[in-house]
């Protein structure tokens, strides 16, 4: 074949892998497909069930183009498409998910902040004088010691949860509590502060399965 | 080639410029050949603290100008012959010298000096900057005050943004307000700021005397806080050295009990 090939196909361990070149055309790519099915690698390709993943690369394909790579590989009786995938510039996976849920590892300290969209992790400490704000839940794997600010866009369903749990301001949603003075639990216990009837509460984090009956799973990140 | 130390602190009033002639003397005392800067411009102290202020001919600002050489402003200390300060200009401020003529001047002391330290000036603004510009790593300065400890933050949080490697130190410590849970402990302090700390240095009213006379306290071995002092000195070098003791001076009892265990 004088002129490049567009289509790799490679056998891995749950079927075969189809990498599919991201420059050329994609009617191309497509007339190659089916060249590749039905005369070149028949073959190949004839046998048992077969599992098939298709890799686009940085290619962006609508739905429409998806189901058109589809059809083409179910016309072999034998293919079974299970995915098909295309690396997502950095910039757009972001946008695309709104909410994520993210890790961070460092110490936040006096006149830093850290702002979120989404759930947080901090692996660290906040010092008095530092600050997180957050859209959802705000989970503090070492001692709260500074502000820390959940549901910055008005959800009042979501918690701040720590370690240590020794804030100098807690807030949620539009709630503010100042906790010397409001509240101060003596143990060192990890807490959660929580929205009840638009107060401001604080408990065991073992007691959180009462407010969430549904167990916090994080799929993927 | 010298190493860089920057003493900052971010509150004023905590020991900079005590704390900078003190490890500067103590690294002298070592044997090692160095230069003192202070690069707080128009509240310089010093050259009074190390009672050299008679003997300011050129300063900081001067070198940065090119009013003289960096050889000819630099004071030699009376006391040690290979200990030598950089005293800052009174007359001016902090605007006139930029974190880069700093940094070229501190470099140039380098090639010369086994260490530069640099006593940094309150705050956060220019002054900070041009002090901190030319070092290779940071000690910050805290006292046990609430206050200090959250200056103390923002000022590593600050040194970290600039990747210097950064120790603390805490000075003026009472035990006896430590024992009494007036004052934070060291525990506490460290807990908080997360990193390492170079030495405890405690308060010790000869060190006022020392730096009214113009003589480092680190001089006279009767004093604690000269101990202390040594210590953080020989850690810079890089020795391993226990924290001292900070109980009250003891009786002879005491001691006797305590060298048996029992204390």
């Amino acid at each position: 074949m004088a002129e490049k090939q567009h289509i790799i196909i490679k056998g891995v361990k749950e079927g075969l892998l189809f990498l599919l070149d991201d420059q050329c055309e994609f009617p191309a790519l497509l007339d190659e497909l089916r060249v590749k099915l039905e005369k070149t690698h028949q073959q190949v390709l004839t046998g048992p069930l077969i599992h098939i993943h298709v890799k686009l690369g940085k290619r962006q394909v609508t739905d429409e183009q998806k189901e058109q790579i589809r059809t083409i590989i179910r016309q072999r009786g034998n293919l079974l498409v299970q995915s098909i995938e295309s690396i997502q510039p950095e910039s757009e996976r972001t946008a695309l998910v709104p909410e994520q849920f993210k890790i961070v590892t460092g110490i936040i300290r006096s006149g830093q902040t850290f702002e979120h969209d989404g759930n947080l992790l901090l692996m660290g400490d906040v010092n008095p004088g530092g600050a997180l704000y957050c859209t959802g839940d705000i989970y503090v794997l070492g001692a709260l010691r500074g502000m820390a600010h959940a549901g910055v866009n008005g959800r009042q369903d979501v918690i701040i949860a720590s370690s240590l749990l020794r804030p100098t301001q807690l807030r949620i949603a539009e709630v503010i509590s100042r906790p010397p003075d409001e509240w101060m639990s003596g143990d060192a216990a990890m807490e959660f502060a929580f929205l009840e009837s638009g107060q401001m509460q604080i408990d065991k984090i073992t007691q959180l399965y009462r407010l969430r009956k549904d167990p916090i799973v994080f799929k993927g990140v | 080639m010298g190493d860089a130390i920057v003493i900052t602190s971010g509150k004023g009033g905590v020991g900079k410029t005590t704390t900078s002639a003190n490890v500067g003397t103590a690294l002298a005392l070592l044997g090692k050949k160095v230069c003192m800067v202070d690069t707080d411009i128009g509240l310089r102290n010093l050259d009074v603290v190390m009672g050299l202020e008679n003997r300011i001919i050129y300063d900081l600002i001067d070198v940065a100008e090119g009013r003289c050489r960096l050889a000819q402003a630099l004071v030699k200390d009376k006391r040690f012959d290979e200990l030598y300060m950089l005293p800052a200009a009174q007359t001016k401020d902090k605007h006139a010298i930029t974190p880069e003529q700093v940094k070229e001047i501190v470099l140039e002391l380098k090639q010369d000096f086994d260490y530069v330290i640099i006593d940094c000036p309150a705050g956060i603004e220019q002054g900070f900057r041009n002090a901190v510009a030319g070092a290779d790593r940071a000690i910050v300065v805290t006292t046990p005050e609430n206050a200090a400890v959250r200056d103390a933050d923002r000022v590593i949080g600050l040194l970290e943004q600039s990747q210097l490697s950064t120790k603390l130190i805490i000075n003026r410590i009472r035990q006896t307000m430590v024992k009494s849970g007036e004052m934070l402990d060291i525990d506490e302090i460290c807990q908080v700021l997360a990193i390492d700390l170079v030495g405890v240095v405690p308060d010790d009213e000869k060190v006022i005397k020392a730096s009214n006379t113009g003589e480092p306290t680190v001089i006279d071995p009767t004093s604690k806080a000269a101990i202390a002092y040594r210590n953080i000195a020989r850690r810079i070098l890089g020795d391993m050295v226990p924290l001292m003791s900070l109980e009250d001076k003891s009786g002879v009892f005491k001691r006797f009990r305590k060298f048996l265990g029992i204390g």
